[in-house]
């Protein structure tokens, strides 16, 4: 009840920051190199919300989400560079396979836990990047060509579709038994709560959007390499999701961007931005293991400011 | 004769997995983390052993001894550092702490003498003997018996020293273990401290059978060591050993077959295959789940 109140509004804003954003764009304030930061921060919150839903909401280790993006990646890149079909189409069957990559990879991984499933998922993803460095259709170690298409339009488009779906799965009957599996798995199963199922379904939406924004991912940067897609970039979805706080969207999206910025700025020193990654990333579980958010929303803190006694409700 | 080339190849590889491999099993053993930061303090083993030959003129086993001390040192540093407070964290945080410190460690690295390989210096003469018509150098020769030394040596401390009663009876109850008077800050250093004096060992013997040495070379060894741990039971020291020699040998014979590209793609199937059919490893018992 109380999100469908949060719909509209968040429609609006979506509506306004684009409008805005697209202004400043077609009346060429803001240059090149700026608008491709905006369309990186949206790939980016589309990867890290996706891995959220995953990690955060659902409780299950996966350090492999860069071979979903290489899916989506590569399969996008096909359909529009091999079979000439229109962009939007080619976002689509990027996301649907790697959402059944995602499928192929889960059912039989998530039966396991904790640092298992980590292990595999991570081993699953580097399987993935040797099969496309394996193809020579795809370019193999020298990478794939592709045409630059991703507009600021088609990036906000899918950050808002994707924001739309995980947060409504999140609030959903789906969501809310997900959620019961991040906390005790055994406890949600004794309440008859099908735990695989609901495991899988999260882990393929996941990979679903992980694999839309490989196609924008691509489509961006005018080449592909498999070397892109190694456990390097699934740290880095990674540490989007733990810094921002493990179970909380707005902690991911606020991460996401926080951290696209910075190391936008640090592009010229590669080595900087890693140490500066690893240890935010050893700082912040040393410290504050649940995140710079924990598992509190954004809205939250509002309501915390409005009525200080109500606060319990919502926050854990 | 090439197939015996090629399983004298693969255990030549193989016994590299298997040092790393230890490290990695017996710190999950005792904490039960995984210490992805291991493959990296086989990488800073290696550079120590470089500078050690290249800058201070040092033989193969002083070199060797040299890096294996100060990779003891930097691993009990690691432990003290980053992992000692987070004995009671979630599994998940000291698994993310894990991977920033591993990541640190390589950048660190490249940040202070940059990414460029380094050439291992020849310090073994070339010279090979044949034994049933295939060709064996004396360096695999070499290798393997400090390999086989090591983990001999290893076998005496866990079973027969005070230290590795120690070790054993943490892994199997650390409050039990408290309750008898054993120190286990002092034992999971200790722990800390071997496992990464082997690793220390195999990157020097790595640098000297493959030449070519860099500040990222720990990942993929780093990995495919875990899945060796993983394959002969996680937390047995035998498996470990065992699961780096069967997977040592299974990636040379990929090769051989003409797959070289396919090489580290076999390492992470055995790995999904042994985690779907049997999680518990080659050694490993079954062990249920309790509420």
């Amino acid at each position: 009840m109380k999100k469908s109140k949060q719909f509209w509004p968040f429609i609006v804003v979506a509506v306004l920051v684009y409008a805005v954003v697209q202004f400043l764009i077609s009346a060429e304030i803001i240059n090149q190199f700026y608008s491709n930061t905006l369309i990186l921060i949206a790939i980016n919150i589309i990867l890290a919300v996706s891995l959220h839903l995953v990690i955060g909401i659902t409780g299950q280790f996966s350090i492999g989400h860069a071979g979903f993006l290489a899916v989506g990646a590569y399969i996008s890149a096909i359909v529009t560079m091999k079979l000439h079909l229109p962009f939007v189409v080619a976002i689509i069957i990027g996301g649907i396979v790697a959402a059944l990559a995602g499928l192929i990879v889960g059912i039989p991984s998530l039966r396991l836990k904790g640092d298992y499933l980590a292990i595999a998922t991570l081993g699953f993803a580097e399987i993935i990047r040797i099969v496309f460095l394996n193809i020579d259709a795809v370019g193999g170690a020298a990478g794939m060509q592709v045409s630059h298409l991703t507009t600021w339009t088609y990036a906000f488009v899918c950050l808002v579709i994707t924001l739309v779906v995980i947060v409504n799965f999140t609030n959903s009957r789906h969501g809310l038994a997900a959620i019961s599996v991040r906390e005790n798995e055994i406890a949600s199963d004794a309440m008859g709560i099908n735990t695989t199922y609901y495991k899988v379904i999260a882990f393929a939406i996941g990979s679903f959007f992980a694999g839309v924004a490989g196609a924008l991912f691509s489509h961006n940067f005018y080449i592909i390499q498999p070397s892109q897609f190694g456990f390097l970039k699934s740290f880095d979805i990674l540490i989007f999701v733990v810094l921002g706080g493990l179970g909380s969207l707005s902690g991911a999206v606020l991460s996401a961007i926080l951290l696209t910025v910075v190391s936008t700025y640090l592009q010229g020193y590669p080595e900087t931005r890693m140490i500066i990654y690893s240890l935010v990333l050893i700082l912040v579980m040393l410290y504050r293991p649940k995140g710079l958010m924990g598992t509190m929303e954004i809205t939250d803190y509002f309501k915390l400011w409005r009525t200080p006694k109500g606060g319990g409700q919502h926050g854990k | 004769m090439e197939w015996l080339q090629q399983l004298i190849n693969g255990i030549s590889l193989g016994s590299i997995y298997a040092l790393i491999a230890l490290g990695y099993t017996m710190v999950y053993g005792i904490i039960k983390l995984i210490n992805f930061a291991h493959g990296d303090v086989f990488m800073v083993g290696s550079f120590i052993g470089f500078y050690s030959i290249t800058v201070f003129g040092l033989g193969f086993f002083p070199a060797l001894i040299l890096s294996m001390a100060s990779c003891a040192l930097f691993g009990v540093i690691i432990e003290r550092i980053a992992y000692k407070r987070l004995r009671n964290a979630t599994r998940i945080a000291a698994l993310i702490t894990a991977i920033g410190v591993s990541l640190l460690i390589e950048y660190g690295v490249i940040y202070i003498r940059g990414a460029q390989p380094e050439a291992y210096p020849n310090i073994f003469s070339n010279k090979s003997f044949e034994f049933l018509g295939a060709q064996i150098s004396i360096q695999s020769v070499l290798i393997l018996s400090v390999s086989v030394v090591l983990m001999i040596l290893l076998q005496f401390i866990v079973h027969k020293t005070k230290t590795g009663k120690a070790m054993r009876a943490v892994s199997h109850d650390v409050e039990a273990a408290k309750l008898m008077g054993i120190n286990v800050d002092n034992t999971i250093s200790a722990t800390f401290a071997i496992g990464s004096a082997l690793a220390g060992a195999a990157g020097v013997i790595f640098g000297v059978y493959y030449t070519k040495i860099d500040p990222l070379m720990g990942v993929i060894p780093g990995l495919k060591a875990f899945v060796a741990a993983v394959l002969g039971g996680i937390g047995i020291i035998p498996g470990a050993m065992v699961g780096g020699l069967v997977l040592g040998v299974v990636e040379t014979i990929v090769s051989a077959l003409g797959f070289s590209l396919w090489r580290d793609a076999a390492a992470f199937i055995i790995l999904i295959l042994i985690l779907i059919f049997r999680p518990s490893g080659i050694f490993g018992k079954n062990t249920r789940e309790k509420v």
